[in-house]
Parts: structure tokens; C-alpha cells; sequence
């Protein structure tokens, strides 16, 4: 256990490391970097506007761009927002919880109204049934979130059950499967056959089969669910991270969006190392 | 049958199209009722609303399988090479894809979309739209296709030709890469969806297509003020095809799931 959580430790280290150069290459390649608006105000003196030209052209060498921009980091200091004019961070720690909150109803209508019709159509076998959630689901999947989010603004519906809707519509099919697989195996077939009770049987014998990779696939819908509250959080008007990500994508504020990105990056690392930890558990438990 | 008229339909844009995506007309008002001469009225700007969702049909779907044919071919270089080299080689390209898969695919395509500039011509702004697509969205299939490269790599017929002498490049053009087919096809039609989705959410967003040019993202943006013309059903039409189409194509991929 202490081995696969010191091993995802790891890589999310590298991952933001690596994560983070590419950023800052990104920032130092983009059109525009080495212009500020400032060397344009006219109250400037020459030498104020050299000095300018000097501090752009110090940052040019990527590596050393990237160490200035990394020791910043250290002290919780991603820059100044150009569009904002505020403080990343504090725009960033405003944020997250709002997103945070959306993602955590999102993601329990979403794993909820996956859970309930993957196991309704499971163990009820009403090819009705199946086809209903079946094509719902689809049809889900087959609207751009985008889309799904404008929709509940119409209806004046909280923007976390558009969130709910594409979690649910992307995890649905899987689990759906991991549910058949396990209801398939043959100690559940005799318990079935034994008498045991519809209930019993899902909760003492096919949930814990599935566990494992049931809670990989909640693993993977948390990323799922990050990108979409982009669209669900700028067009439902919801301030969270999305929102602040589409703004500074319109306002090409680069470090806003590499810093945001970055953020992102670690909920989905650490999401991800939760699910595969409580796999293992699950796994060492019933071994 | 569907994807196949929608297609048909889009591709013969210039010639079903009773108008120009671009021309205006400025004797009927903006946003007219479908009538015989616009068969789905008009836009805010006076525009024939049939012919941008023709040609915005077109855009998407030529521009859609155009980008996941790239990003196959950088996934099936990736994979193919990683899985067939394996050792230091492999773990070099699956950290890499790694790195690519821990940013939400929406937020990565935010990140370098905004390094450009917005105000370009709507040309430019098509192709650097789908070409981002393509070359963002090829690591969930490379992890696919250097599965498959490792699986053919310890097989008997390659160890066989390795045995015979045959050179590491020829293996790899005439034996690895030919039995990866199915596999880099499959991921092609998974890619055509999820590209077509992705430019839609980032049309909606402002982020996509830019006006004049239609595609449609750019004409699921007029649903932002669906709410005060929701009596007005023919604004739905380009998000129907739209759902017909990746319909249509998630159903042949289950198709060649239930056939595999």
C-alpha cells in the first residue's frame, strides 16, 4: 500500500514538473510574450521602458524562465492575472471550492444515477429496461456538454445536474458491464441459484467483486467531470475554476490558465491515486 | 443511412445550398420564420440559417475525421514505435502519454488555444481548431496501440522473423504495423465522436469556428438566447444532426464491438 502511495507520490511530482515546463514554454513561445503593454504608457521614461525591454528579455532563455517562474511557485506566488489584475492565487484559492462543490453533487447524481440503472438493469434482465437506460445514456453522451449545461440554464436547473447527467452518461456503460461480468461468475450464479435474495446478492457478492474497477472508472469520472464544468460553470454562471479558465482563455491570461491547468492536473492525479488505493484495498481485503 | 444523407447532403453543400454561408440578406429581416426561399429562416445577421447549417456540416464532418486521422497516425508512431522498442524506449513514451492524460482534455485544449491569437481569419481559425484536436487528442490511443505493438512484439511469427534476420525497420513496417490495422481503425472511429463534441464545446464557448466561417460549434452558439425563441424549433436543427451523426457513429462502433 505504502509502495503504490509513495509511487503515485512520484509521479504526480514528475507530472507537475514536466507539466510545469511545458507551461512555461508554452507562456515563453506565445505570440506576444515579449511585449508589455506598459512599454506603449506614455508617462514612461525612456529608461523606465528600457528597463522593461530589459526584465522581457532576461526571461528569455526557457530554462531559466522556467526555474524563476518554479521559485516563485515554491512560495505560493503563480503571478498577476492580466485580465483580473489580481493575484493567481488568490483568484485560484477563490475558485476551487466553488468548483469542488459543483464536481462533489455532480459526481454523486452522476455515480448515484449510474449505480441505480446499471443495477436495476443487472439483475432485472427486462430488455426494456436495458434499452431505456441504455439509449438514455447514449443519448447523453452524444450531447455536447456544452449543450447540456444551456439546456439547464433554460430550465432554470441547478448546473450540477447537467454535470451529473454527463458523469453519469459516460460512466454508466462500464459499469454497466463490470456489473454483468461479476453477476455472471460462477459462485454468484449458485448463490442466485441457491435462494439468496435480489438484494443480498448485489451487496454481499457482486458490489465487492466489482469494487475495484468500479472505483477506477469513479477514478477516470472525476477528470471527466473537471473538464466538463468548463462549459457547465461559464455558461450556467457559476464562479468556479471552469468559469475562470474560460475567461482567461478569452483573455489569453497565460499564467491565470497554466496555473489553473496545473491545479486541475493535481485533483485528477489525486483522484485517481484515491481510487486506485481503495482498489487495492478492496483487493487485499478479499484476498 | 442517416450519417450517410447527412454526409451526402454536407458534402453537395455548394450545390443543395440555396445561398451562400456568408451572404446576407438585407431586404427580409434578421431571424425570419422558415419560409419557402429559407427553409429554416434567417440568422441575426440575415444569413439563409439551411445553407450555414449545410455548410457547417461539412466543416465538421470533413474537418472531424481529418483530425483523427492525425491523431492516429502520431498514436499508431507513438505506440507502434514504443510498444515494438519496448524497455527504456517504452516507459519514456508511456510517461510522456501519461503527462498528456493527467490534463482534462478541455482544459488542455483551453490552455494552447489561448497561447494563439483569437482574432484570426475564420480559414485559420478552422484549421487551427481541428489540427489542435489532432494533436492533443492522440495519447488515449498510443497506450491502446503500444498495447497491441508489446502483445505482437512477443509473439511467435516475430520472434520467428527475428530469428530469420529480418531487419528491426522491415518487422516493424511489414508485420508490426499491418496487425495493428484493426486496432488504429478502431481508434480512428473512436476519435471522429469525441472530436466533433470537442469542437462544438469549444464553438459554444467562442472558442472554435470564427464567424463567417460556419461549423457546429458556431451554430450551437445561437442557442445561448434559445430562451427567448424557445417556440422557434427549427434553431434545433443543427443540434439534431449533430446528435444523429455522433449517434451514428458510436453505433458503428458498437457494431464492430459485437462483430470483434
Amino acid at each position: 500500500m505504502l509502495h503504490l502511495i509513495s509511487r503515485h507520490v512520484l509521479r504526480l511530482a514528475v507530472t507537475l514538473l514536466l507539466g510545469g515546463l511545458l507551461a512555461a514554454t508554452l507562456i515563453r513561445f506565445a505570440p506576444g510574450f515579449d511585449s508589455d503593454e506598459q512599454q506603449l504608457d506614455s508617462r514612461l521614461s525612456s529608461e523606465s521602458i528600457e528597463a522593461l525591454r530589459q526584465q522581457r528579455a532576461a526571461q528569455g532563455n526557457v530554462l531559466e524562465f522556467y526555474a524563476g517562474f518554479l521559485g516563485s511557485a515554491v512560495y505560493g506566488d503563480f503571478g498577476q492575472s492580466q485580465t483580473l489584475n489580481r493575484p493567481v492565487r488568490e483568484l485560484v484559492a477563490e475558485r476551487v471550492p466553488v468548483t469542488l462543490k459543483l464536481m462533489g453533487y455532480g459526481l454523486l447524481v452522476g455515480w448515484s444515477l449510474a449505480l441505480l440503472f446499471a443495477a436495476t438493469a443487472t439483475m432485472a434482465r427486462i430488455v426494456a429496461w436495458d434499452l431505456t437506460t441504455t439509449a438514455l445514456a447514449g443519448l447523453f453522451l452524444c450531447v455536447p456538454s456544452a449543450v447540456l449545461a444551456l439546456g439547464f440554464v433554460f430550465l432554470r436547473a441547478p448546473g450540477f445536474l447537467a454535470l451529473g447527467l454527463i458523469v453519469f452518461a459516460n460512466v454508466f456503460r462500464y459499469w454497466r458491464n463490470l456489473l454483468d461480468k461479476s453477476y455472471a461468475m460462477p459462485h454468484i450464479v449458485t448463490a442466485r441459484a441457491k435462494g439468496l435474495g435480489t438484494m443480498k446478492v448485489l451487496l454481499w457478492h457482486v458490489l465487492p467483486v466489482a469494487a475495484p474497477q468500479l472505483l477506477a472508472v469513479a477514478g477516470v469520472s472525476v477528470s471527466v467531470a473537471l473538464g466538463a464544468s468548463i462549459p457547465v460553470e461559464a455558461l450556467c454562471g457559476i464562479p468556479g475554476i471552469g468559469q475562470l479558465a474560460w475567461q482567461a482563455a478569452l483573455g489569453r491570461d497565460l499564467s491565470l490558465l497554466v496555473t489553473i491547468t496545473l491545479v486541475v492536473t493535481v485533483i485528477t492525479m489525486l483522484s485517481n491515486t484515491f481510487s486506485e488505493v481503495m482498489g487495492h484495498a478492496f483487493r487485499v481485503q478479499r484476498a | 443511412m442517416l450519417l450517410v444523407a447527412v454526409a451526402v447532403l454536407s458534402l453537395g453543400a455548394s450545390v443543395f445550398a440555396p445561398a451562400n454561408y456568408a451572404t446576407q440578406f438585407r431586404d427580409d429581416l434578421p431571424n425570419a420564420a422558415p419560409s419557402h426561399q429559407h427553409w429554416l429562416g434567417t440568422d441575426d445577421l440575415g444569413r439563409d440559417r439551411f445553407s450555414r447549417v449545410l455548410y457547417g456540416t461539412r466543416v465538421s464532418l470533413l474537418l472531424a475525421p481529418t483530425a483523427a486521422l492525425l491523431s492516429t497516425l502520431l498514436a499508431a508512431f507513438v505506440g507502434a514505435l514504443a510498444g515494438y522498442l519496448g524497455g527504456p524506449w517504452e516507459k519514456l513514451a508511456m510517461a510522456g502519454t501519461d503527462l498528456f492524460l493527467s490534463l482534462p482534455w478541455l482544459f488542455l485544449l483551453l490552455m494552447v488555444r489561448a497561447m494563439l491569437p483569437l482574432n484570426i481569419s475564420a480559414f485559420a481559425s478552422v484549421t487551427v481548431t481541428f489540427l489542435l484536436l489532432g494533436l492533443l487528442g492522440w495519447a488515449a490511443s498510443a497506450r491502446v496501440v503500444c498495447a497491441g505493438a508489446r502483445t505482437i512484439r512477443n509473439s511467435d511469427f516475430v520472434l520467428l522473423a527475428r530469428a530469420s534476420g529480418v531487419s528491426r525497420a522491415r518487422l516493424l513496417m511489414l508485420h508490426v504495423l499491418p496487425n495493428l490495422k484493426p486496432a488504429l481503425l478502431a481508434q480512428f472511429w473512436i476519435s471522429i465522436p469525441v472530436f466533433i463534441l470537442s469542437e462544438a464545446n469549444l464553438g459554444v464557448l467562442g472558442l472554435g469556428v470564427t464567424e463567417p466561417l460556419p461549423s457546429w460549434g458556431s451554430l450551437l452558439r445561437e442557442l445561448e438566447s434559445y430562451a427567448n425563441f424557445s417556440n422557434e424549433y427549427w434553431r434545433l436543427v443543427p443540434l439534431i444532426l449533430l446528435v444523429i451523426t455522433v449517434t451514428s457513429f458510436q453505433l458503428i462502433l458498437t457494431r464492430d464491438e459485437a462483430a470483434a
